[in-house]
C-alpha cells in the first residue's frame, strides 16, 4: 500500500461522500423536521437525473437541465407530501408503505418514460477529463461535485444559522408545537423543507448522471445509503450530514479497497456499533 | 364474524382454483413457446432486446412453425432466480407450453436447470451462459442456443497474447460466476501463451463507483481486461478514462463489456475498446446486414447479441418442429430434434451443437469504433468454429474445476 | 385498536386447514406451488406481526431472518449434506441468536428511530450474503438444494408432498405464535404498545418482554427461512433486500395487524396479486405500488379491520 493508494482512495471517498451528502442532507431534514421515513427519497435522486436527461437533450444547457430537475422534482415532492404525506405524521408504518408505493410507481413510469437503456448525463467539456499532480490524476468531475457540496453545505448552513427563516427551521425542529405557538407557519415551513430535501436529492442524481450513469434501479439501490448517512449523522442534525457522509463515502472506498469480503459489512458494522452507543446518531438528539 | 370471514377466505380459495385449471392436453392446437425475460427491473432493456428478437422472427414468419400457429407467452423474471421458478412453473403447470426459452444470468440458469429436468419441458437458453450448464453438470433437457461465458474469452486470450502482444495484464471481473468465468477462460489461454495476469480485481455486481478499484490497478501492467455488464458497461469506460488509466493502457474486455445495448449511451471513451463474442452487429455479411436494417426499421435501436440470439432461437424451434413434423407433443423426439438442429444462415454465422449441447460458431474479435457518428463493434478477426473447449480435448478440460474467482489460481500476482 | 377474535380464531383456522388440506389434491400443481409460497410468507408475516402488531414497533429489517434461515439450509445442505432436521434447528437457532443480538441495539430505540436502525441491521445480513462470497457464493445465490427428508409418512418429493409440510409448519408457526400471543406475556405486549410508561409503572419488566417478542420474531422468520429455501431450492441475496422487508410489512399491514389470521391472509393476497397481475399486464408493479399505497389510504387496519367493521355494520367506516 503506497503513498499514493492512500491519497487517491481518501480522495474517491471524499468525493463519493459529498454526492451521499447531496443526496442525505435533505433526507435528514425531513426526518428533523416532520419525522418522516421516505422511501421516494431514491426516486427523487433517480427521475431527477431523467428529466435532467430530457432537458439537456434537448437544450443543450448543462445548468437548464439541473433547474428543470429541480423544479420538476419539486413539484413532485410537494405533490406527494400534500395529498399524503402530511396526514401520516407519527405514522412510520403508513409513511413507509405509501411512500414504497410511490417509489414503485415512479420506478415503473421512469421505465415507460425512458426506457430501459442506461444513459449518461453529458457534462460540459470544462468537467471532463482529470488533474494531473505528479504520477496521480484526479478527475475533474470528482473535483466538481466536492465543491457543489461545499457550496450546498456553505449555503444551508448560512441560511440556517443566520436567517430568520433558519431560526424558524430550527424552532421547528426543535419543537413542532412551541413552534406553531409562537406564531410560525409550522406548515409552510414544513412544506419548504421538504420540497429542499426533494431538490437536493434531484441534485444529487444530476450530478450522479454524470458519471455512474442514470439507470433503472438507482433508485433503490442508492436508497439505502441515504438512510445509513442519515442514521449515523443522527436525524436533522446538517452537521450530522455532512460527517456522515464522508464516514460513510470513506468506509464504502477503504472497505473496498482493503476488504473486499467484507466490503458491506465494513459500512454497516460500525455503523450499528455507533447506533449500539448513541442510538440518535452522532449529533442526534433524541 | 367467524362464518363470514371463514367464507371469505373460502371464497378466495375457490377463486384461486378456479382461475387455474389444469393444462389441457394442447393437441394440434397452437405450438406454445413459454419466453422469460426481465421485463421489469434493472435488466428491462435486455429483457426487451430478448423478447424484441423473437418476436421479430415470429412476426416475419406470420406467427407460425411447421404449419402451426404460435402462441408467445413472455414472463416477466425480473432479472431474479426465485421469480424466474415461480415464472417457470406457471408456464408449464398452468399454460402448459411445449418449449421454454430466454433467461438472463448465468446464476439464473444454473437455478432454473434442475427444474427444467423435472419438468421434462425442453428450454433453450439464448443468453444464460454459466460454463458448467454443457461441461459439469448438464442439464438433459436444457438445449443451449446460446454460447459459454468463456467461450469468447479462450481465442481472445491467445489473440491478445500472439496477436496484440501484451505481456502483462490485470484483470478487473464483475464478482459472481459470469465475471469468473470469462476472466478465467482469458486468463487460461493468455497464460498459456506466454502472459501473465499480475493482478485480479473483483468488483461487486452493481458497482457504481469502481473508483476504488481503479486506483489499485498496477503501474507496470500492458493493457486491463475488464468484464462489465449491464449498467456498469456504461460507467466504467468513462471512469477509466478519468482516471488517467486510458491513455496510458489500452481496455481489452468480455463481450459485454462493450455491448451493443450500451453502446448507443457511450461517448469516445469507449473507441477503442477490444472485446470477443459470438456476435457483433457489425459483422459483415448480407444476412446479418439485412437483419441489422430490418432490426433498426422495427424497434429503432441496432440489435445486441441478445436480440440476435433470441431471434436465432425462433429460428431453431422451426427447424426442430419441421424435422419431426410438428410434432412437439412428442417431448422427447422434439428434444432430440432440438438437439440435432444446425443453423448455416443465422446472423451470427453458422451454427451447431458439440456433443455436450453448446454451440460450435464463429467468435468475433471486435474493437469500438466510430463510424457516421455512431459506435459499432468492427470486427478485425474472425475465428471459426469454437467450441466451448477451444483446442483442448473435451474430457481433459472437464478435468479442471469450472473458472472461478482463484481459478485459475493467480501465479504472477 | 382491533379486537382479536376469540374462540372463532381456532375454529376458523381449523375450518381453513381442512379445506386447504382436503383440496389440494385437485389443484393444479402451479395453484398449489402459489399457496405453498403463500403459506410460508404468511409464517414470516405472522413472525413479524409479533413485532409489529402486538409490540407497536415498525421493522424494517425482518428480511434479514428469512434470508438467515435460509442461508443455513443452503450452506449446510450443499456443503456438508446435513439433514432436514439439523437445518430446521441450526436456521431457527441462527435466526433467534441473531435477533438475540440486534435486540440488544435496536430495543433502544422507538419509532423512527427503531425502523432505522433495523434497516441498518437488515443491510449488515444483506451485505454478508452479498459480498462474503467464499461462504455465501455471492450473488451467484446457492443453486441445488435437495429436497427435504423429513422422514414423514408421506413423501415431500411432490408439489402436493411439499404443500402438505408446509401447511403443517404454518399450523404449528400459528399455534406455537397463537399460544404467545394470547399468554399473559402476550397480553403485557400489547400493554406496552399501549402504554410503555403504565406498563412500567405497574412493575412489568418493560425492556425484556420486548426483547423476548423480538428474539420469537426472528426465531419464527428464520423458521419461515427454512422452508423458504427448500421451497426454491436455491437461496440468493435478492431474498433479503430492503424491498423484501418492506413487502412483508406490506403483507401484514394488508392483511391487519394484531391479528395472526391478518398477515396470513395478506401473504396469501400479495403472492396471488404478484402472479397473476403480472400475466395480465408487465405494469404490474405500478398496480403493486398503487396497492402499497391504497392499503393505508383506504384499508389502515388491513382486510380483516374492514371485514370487522362490515360486519359489525359501521356505516362510517365505509363512507370515511
Amino acid at each position: 500500500m503506497t503513498a499514493e493508494f492512500w491519497v487517491l482512495q481518501t480522495f474517491n471517498g471524499l468525493s463519493y461522500g459529498a454526492l451521499l451528502f447531496l443526496l442525505a442532507g435533505g433526507l435528514s431534514l425531513i426526518f428533523g423536521m416532520m419525522r418522516i421515513v421516505n422511501m421516494t427519497h431514491g426516486s427523487y435522486y433517480l427521475l431527477g437525473g431523467y428529466v435532467a436527461l430530457t432537458v439537456i437533450g434537448s437544450s443543450g444547457q448543462y445548468a437548464l437541465g439541473l433547474l428543470g430537475a429541480a423544479a420538476a422534482i419539486a413539484m413532485i415532492g410537494l405533490g406527494e407530501w400534500n395529498a399524503f404525506l402530511q396526514r401520516l405524521a407519527g405514522q412510520e408504518l403508513g409513511q413507509v408503505l405509501t411512500t414504497m408505493g410511490f417509489a414503485l410507481i415512479f420506478q415503473d413510469l421512469a421505465l415507460v418514460i425512458w426506457g430501459g437503456d442506461p444513459q449518461t448525463i453529458p457534462i460540459p467539456d470544462v468537467l471532463d477529463g482529470s488533474l494531473r499532480l505528479g504520477t496521480l490524476f484526479f478527475p475533474v468531475y470528482r473535483i466538481f461535485i466536492i465543491a457543489v457540496a461545499a457550496a450546498v453545505a456553505t449555503v444551508l448552513w448560512l441560511v440556517l444559522e443566520r436567517t430568520r427563516v433558519g431560526a424558524m427551521i430550527r424552532a421547528t425542529v426543535d419543537d413542532p408545537e412551541m413552534a406553531r405557538g409562537v406564531g410560525i407557519n409550522v406548515r409552510g415551513i414544513s412544506m419548504a423543507v421538504f420540497a429542499l430535501g426533494a431538490v437536493l436529492a434531484s441534485v444529487a442524481g444530476v450530478v450522479a448522471g454524470g458519471f455512474v450513469g442514470v439507470y433503472p434501479g438507482a433508485d433503490f439501490e442508492i436508497l439505502p445509503y441515504a438512510f445509513v448517512v442519515v442514521i449515523v449523522g443522527g436525524m436533522g442534525s446538517l452537521k450530522g450530514a455532512l460527517v456522515g457522509s464522508l464516514l460513510v463515502g470513506l468506509l464504502d472506498n477503504f472497505g473496498k479497497a482493503l476488504f473486499p469480503e467484507l466490503s458491506y459489512f465494513t459500512l454497516f458494522a460500525p455503523m450499528a456499533a455507533i447506533l449500539a452507543v448513541r442510538p440518535t446518531g452522532l449529533f442526534g438528539r433524541a | 364474524m367467524g362464518k363470514r370471514l371463514t367464507l371469505a377466505l373460502l371464497a378466495i380459495l375457490v377463486a384461486f382454483g378456479l382461475a387455474t385449471p389444469f393444462p389441457a392436453p394442447a393437441q394440434k392446437g397452437p405450438i406454445k413457446i413459454g419466453f422469460l425475460a426481465p421485463v421489469t427491473g434493472g435488466a428491462a432493456q435486455v429483457g426487451k432486446d430478448m423478447v424484441n428478437g423473437l418476436s421479430m422472427w415470429l412476426e416475419e414468419n406470420n406467427h407460425t412453425i411447421a404449419g402451426r400457429k404460435v402462441e408467445l407467452i413472455v414472463e416477466d423474471t425480473q432479472g431474479q432466480p426465485n421469480t424466474a421458478l415461480t415464472k417457470l412453473r406457471k408456464l408449464v403447470e398452468s399454460d402448459g407450453v411445449q418449449v421454454l426459452a430466454g433467461g438472463l444470468f448465468a446464476h439464473v440458469g444454473y437455478a432454473l436447470a434442475p427444474k427444467v429436468d423435472e419438468y421434462r419441458v425442453p428450454m433453450l437458453y439464448p443468453v444464460m451462459a454459466g460454463d458448467d450448464l454443457t461441461q459439469r453438470k448438464p442439464a438433459r433437457w436444457v438445449v443451449r442456443n446460446g454460447w459459454t461465458s468463456s467461450q469468447p474469452s479462450h481465442p481472445f486470450g491467445e489473440y491478445a497474447a500472439r496477436t496484440l502482444g501484451y505481456k502483462k495484464i490485470v484483470t478487473i471481473g464483475i464478482d459472481y460466476a459470469f465475471g469468473w468465468e470469462v476472466v478465467g477462460g482469458f486468463q487460461k489461454t493468455f497464460e498459456e501463451n506466454g502472459g501473465q495476469i499480475i493482478q485480479k480485481l473483483w468488483p461487486p455486481l452493481g458497482t457504481t463507483d469502481f473508483a476504488p478499484y481503479l486506483s489499485q490497478i498496477r503501474r507496470d501492467a500492458d493493457a486491463v481486461f475488464a468484464l462489465m455488464v449491464a449498467a456498469s458497461s456504461l460507467r466504467f469506460p468513462k471512469q477509466y478514462e478519468n482516471a488517467g488509466l486510458k491513455a496510458r493502457l489500452p481496455l481489452l474486455g468480455g463481450g459485454t463489456t462493450f455491448d451493443e445495448f450500451v453502446l448507443p449511451s457511450l461517448g469516445d471513451e469507449a473507441i477503442g475498446g477490444m472485446s470477443p463474442l459470438i456476435y457483433s452487429a457489425a459483422i459483415d455479411t448480407p444476412i446479418n446486414k439485412r437483419f441489422v436494417a430490418e432490426y433498426r426499421r422495427r424497434y429503432g435501436k441496432v440489435p445486441s447479441y441478445y436480440s440476435e440470439t433470441c431471434y436465432t432461437t425462433g429460428k431453431w424451434i422451426d427447424q426442430a418442429a419441421r424435422a419431426i413434423n410438428g410434432d412437439v407433443e412428442d417431448r422427447e423426439k422434439f428434444l432430440a430434434a432440438l438437439r440435432k438442429v444446425e443453423i448455416t444462415d443465422a446472423p451470427r454465422g453458422p451454427i451447431k451443437l458439440d456433443e455436450y449441447g453448446n454451440p460450435v460458431q464463429n467468435i468475433y474479435i471486435r474493437k469500438v469504433e466510430k463510424k457516421d457518428g455512431e459506435l459499432w463493434n468492427t470486427v478485425v478477426h474472425t475465428y471459426p468454429a469454437v467450441s466451448q473447449f477451444w483446442k483442448y480435448k473435451p474430457e481433459e478440460f472437464l478435468k479442471q474445476p469450472v473458472y472461478d474467482r482463484n481459478f485459475p489460481p493467480c501465479r504472477y500476482c | 385498536m382491533p379486537r382479536r377474535p376469540r374462540a372463532s380464531t381456532p375454529l376458523l383456522l381449523g375450518l381453513v386447514v381442512l379445506a386447504l388440506a382436503a383440496g389440494a389434491p385437485f389443484l393444479s400443481s402451479f395453484s398449489l406451488a402459489l399457496l405453498t409460497q403463500a403459506l410460508i410468507l404468511a409464517i414470516l408475516a405472522m413472525s413479524l406481526d409479533v413485532i409489529l402488531g402486538y409490540l407497536g414497533l415498525a421493522s424494517l429489517g425482518h428480511a434479514a431472518y428469512l434470508g438467515l434461515g435460509a442461508y443455513a439450509v443452503g450452506i449446510l445442505t450443499t456443503r456438508y449434506g446435513a439433514g432436514f432436521w439439523t437445518v430446521l434447528g441450526a436456521g431457527v437457532l441462527l435466526a433467534a441468536a441473531a435477533a438475540a443480538l440486534f435486540g440488544l441495539v435496536a430495543l433502544r430505540a422507538v419509532g423512527v428511530y427503531f425502523l432505522m436502525i433495523t434497516l441498518a441491521l437488515g443491510m449488515v445480513v444483506w451485505g454478508l450474503a452479498h459480498r462474503w462470497v467464499t461462504l455465501t457464493q455471492g450473488d451467484n445465490g446457492i443453486s441445488g438444494v435437495p429436497r427435504p427428508d423429513p422422514g414423514l409418512p408421506w413423501s415431500v418429493a411432490s408439489s402436493l408432498g411439499f404443500f402438505y409440510l408446509s401447511l403443517a409448519a404454518f399450523v404449528l408457526a400459528f399455534a406455537v405464535l397463537a399460544v404467545v400471543v394470547r399468554s399473559p406475556f402476550g397480553k403485557t405486549l400489547v400493554g406496552i404498545r399501549e402504554s410503555e410508561s403504565r406498563m412500567r409503572t405497574l412493575g412489568y419488566h418493560v425492556w425484556l418482554h420486548k426483547y423476548i417478542g423480538f428474539v420469537i420474531a426472528g426465531a419464527v422468520g428464520g423458521f419461515a427461512g427454512v422452508f423458504w429455501a427448500y421451497y426454491n431450492g436455491f437461496v440468493s441475496p435478492a431474498d433479503l433486500e430492503l424491498a423484501t422487508s418492506v413487502e412483508i410489512l406490506l403483507m401484514v399491514a394488508l392483511g391487519g395487524r394484531g391479528t395472526l389470521a391478518g398477515p396470513a391472509l395478506g401473504a396469501l393476497v400479495i403472492v396471488l396479486l404478484e402472479n397473476f397481475v403480472s400475466v395480465y399486464t408487465h405494469r404490474w408493479i405500478l398496480i403493486l405500488g398503487a396497492v402499497y399505497i391504497g392499503t393505508i389510504v383506504y384499508a389502515p387496519e388491513g382486510i380483516l379491520g374492514a371485514v370487522r367493521h362490515w360486519t359489525k355494520g359501521d356505516r362510517a367506516w365505509a363512507s370515511g
